[in-house]
């Protein structure tokens, strides 16, 4: 606990502040009945209403509050962004770990299909397969954990092949241990600050990927509050002068500039540079 | 091997070619066994429910669901290579005519954004790396590390914000026609192009500022510094036949990203291009202009990647003498 706390205290200014836009928004989605003055659906006055002291920062395009809607919305948006990145990690680390333990043809195997894979850009082909299965929560979940795992394989193989050769594992194999053992026990405890690292550079990317496949109408479908599909619901707001989709964009910005800046310092600490 | 022996670079390079035609026979067959896959029957799915079997049937017809997966699967391709797409389902209207001037028209907005933004994120990543840890060089590392964390609508709709209604010097909707003269149709794409330019060049220059640095780094850039050489002679004669190869790669990556990058923007300023395209058909189902336009995106980027390796290679002076 106090190393942790002497880490915090270590800390430059960019990764606080990092860290406290994170923290506010995670507040904000995670208490968010009560932090939210009117209900996620409620029409709560007139259309694209000016900020006010009723509404802080105005109403959208069905009267409803923006506030509240983008306090929903974070709720939303980041449990089914956390919920991808944890799945596409959990598949991408298992096959990584798998690939880089077998080696072998299994390797080989994974690795081209991985190579295909990525070699086919991750907006057309989400696109593709949504025509394909229609769109829905379970559907999204599915086949961007499913894409984005092919990145977290590429670290996780990487990483685990240094780890591999190690003698602790060799040791590890010589007792007799199984394959699982070795991966969960030997591999996945000293693969785990780079990893952490990635997590947040891939729960950005995730969390980017579902606003604009909401913002394109494809994601998460209204009446459920999400910044993605807000931006698109009042988009033409915007040709009038009135900015309110500005609000949730910004949100999605806010969100992503504070990742990565705690990302950057972790990135920092885990090369084991000195300033 | 014998080829391997006989000259490094051309075997290289076929090889790489070789796996990009792979590449892309493999994509060809995921998309079609994609759709092949849906669960349960295509024709009920995207007819619906309240479809009587008649309906079902014909379409099946129209689609040749009733032939085996294989004949289906050639007879497709072959159409496609002869540059048959379909029809449309949505409108009956054969797929060609829907794709080629919109195709035409987002490789107009990407050329247009690359002439841009390839220049000034080559020239600002050298002179970032040359000058590192100044405070030009943290100010622009700010910038384009904000850029890259915003979504590129936010980026659309701040510039539509500023210079379309604020100020209002160019249109907020990008709508285009055969009518319109070169100067009309460039005037027309300004604020998307913008849009994409600060996106790909936030991208590309920070990838140039690491791989120039990487570059200065090295021991041969010390020994050329330790001998005296010029600070001139030693960027242009020593680090830049080096520095080629990554900033070639830099390029046509980021070529390759903008490709997919012009979906959103496309949607935003409602262009008429291949991504609103794709993205209109997404969401009526139309399968067989989402497999022609979904074949043609990944296509284009495909190649874009391998035109990276294979000019990467091409560049390498460490491969220009085969051992």
């Amino acid at each position: 606990m106090t190393a942790t706390f002497k880490l915090l205290r270590s800390s430059p200014f960019s990764a606080r502040l990092g860290m406290a836009m994170v923290l506010i928004t995670l507040l904000a989605a995670i208490f968010a009945p009560v932090v939210a003055p009117y209900g996620e659906t409620e029409v709560a006055g007139d259309v694209w209403l000016p900020a006010s002291a009723d509404h802080w920062v105005g109403t959208d395009n069905l009267g409803r509050d923006l506030f509240s809607r983008l306090v929903y919305g974070a709720r939303n948006t980041i449990a089914i962004a956390f919920l991808i990145t944890a799945l596409s990690f959990i598949v991408g680390t298992m096959w990584g770990f798998l690939a880089a333990t077998v080696g072998g043809w299994m390797d080989q195997l994974l690795s081209r299909i991985v190579d295909i894979l990525m070699a086919f850009p991750t907006l057309i082909f989400a696109l593709m397969v949504l025509s394909v299965v229609g769109t829905s929560i379970p559907a999204l979940v599915v086949v961007i954990a499913l894409l984005d795992s092919t990145r977290v394989y590429r670290l996780s193989r990487a990483v685990a092949m240094d780890i591999e050769v190690m003698e602790f594992v060799e040791a590890a194999r010589l007792r007799g241990e199984g394959l699982w053992w070795l991966m969960r026990h030997e591999i996945l405890p000293n693969a785990m600050p780079p990893l952490v690292a990635e997590f947040g550079l891939r729960f950005c990317f995730v969390f980017l990927f579902i606003a604009a496949l909401s913002f394109l109408g494809l994601g998460i479908q209204p009446p459920t509050a999400d910044w993605g599909s807000m931006v698109r619901e009042n988009s033409g707001a915007i040709t009038f002068g009135i900015f309110t989709p500005l609000w949730p964009a910004g949100a999605i910005a806010f969100l992503t500039v504070g990742v990565n800046l705690v990302v950057d310092w972790f990135l920092h600490i885990a090369s084991g540079l000195e300033d | 091997m014998e080829l391997l022996k006989f000259n490094g670079i051309t075997a290289l390079v076929l090889k790489r070619v070789g796996l990009g035609l792979v590449t892309l026979w493999v994509i060809s067959l995921l998309i079609f066994v994609g759709v092949e896959a849906l669960p349960g029957d295509l024709a009920e799915a995207v007819l619906g429910q309240s479809a009587t079997p008649e309906t079902v049937a014909a379409f099946r017809k129209e689609l040749k669901l009733d032939m085996p997966p294989h004949v289906r699967y050639f007879a497709w391709l072959g159409a496609f290579v002869k540059g048959d797409f379909g029809n449309s389902l949505a409108n009956q209207r054969p797929v060609v005519d829907l794709i080629s001037w919109r195709f035409a028209n987002s490789l107009f907005l990407a050329g247009v954004t690359a002439m841009i933004a390839v220049p000034v994120a080559v020239l600002l990543g050298i002179l970032a790396a040359l000058y590192r840890n100044t405070l030009f060089d943290r100010l622009i590392s700010m910038a384009t590390l904000s850029t890259i964390s915003f979504p590129e609508f936010f980026v659309a709709y701040i510039l539509i914000a500023l210079l379309s209604v604020q100020v209002v010097i160019f249109p907020s909707i990008s709508n285009i026609n055969e009518q319109m003269s070169f100067w009309q149709k460039l005037y027309a794409i300004c604020l998307p192009c913008l849009t994409l330019a600060m996106v790909v060049t936030a991208h590309m220059m920070r990838q140039t500022r690491a791989a120039i640095i990487n570059i200065l780094s090295s021991p041969f850039i010390e020994m050329a510094n330790l001998k005296g050489l010029r600070k001139l002679r030693v960027v242009v004669l020593h680090a830049f036949p080096n520095a080629l190869s990554p900033v070639i790669n830099v390029i046509a990556l980021n070529l390759a990203y903008l490709v997919v990058g012009v979906v959103i923007v496309e949607v935003v300023f409602v262009y008429p291009g291949l991504g609103q395209l794709l993205v209109d058909s997404v969401s009526k189902r139309d399968i067989p202009v989402v497999q022609a336009s979904g074949l043609i995106f990944a296509g284009t980027y495909v190649m874009l990647n391998l035109l990276a390796d294979v000019l990467s290679i091409v560049s390498n002076p460490r491969l220009r003498n085969p051992r």
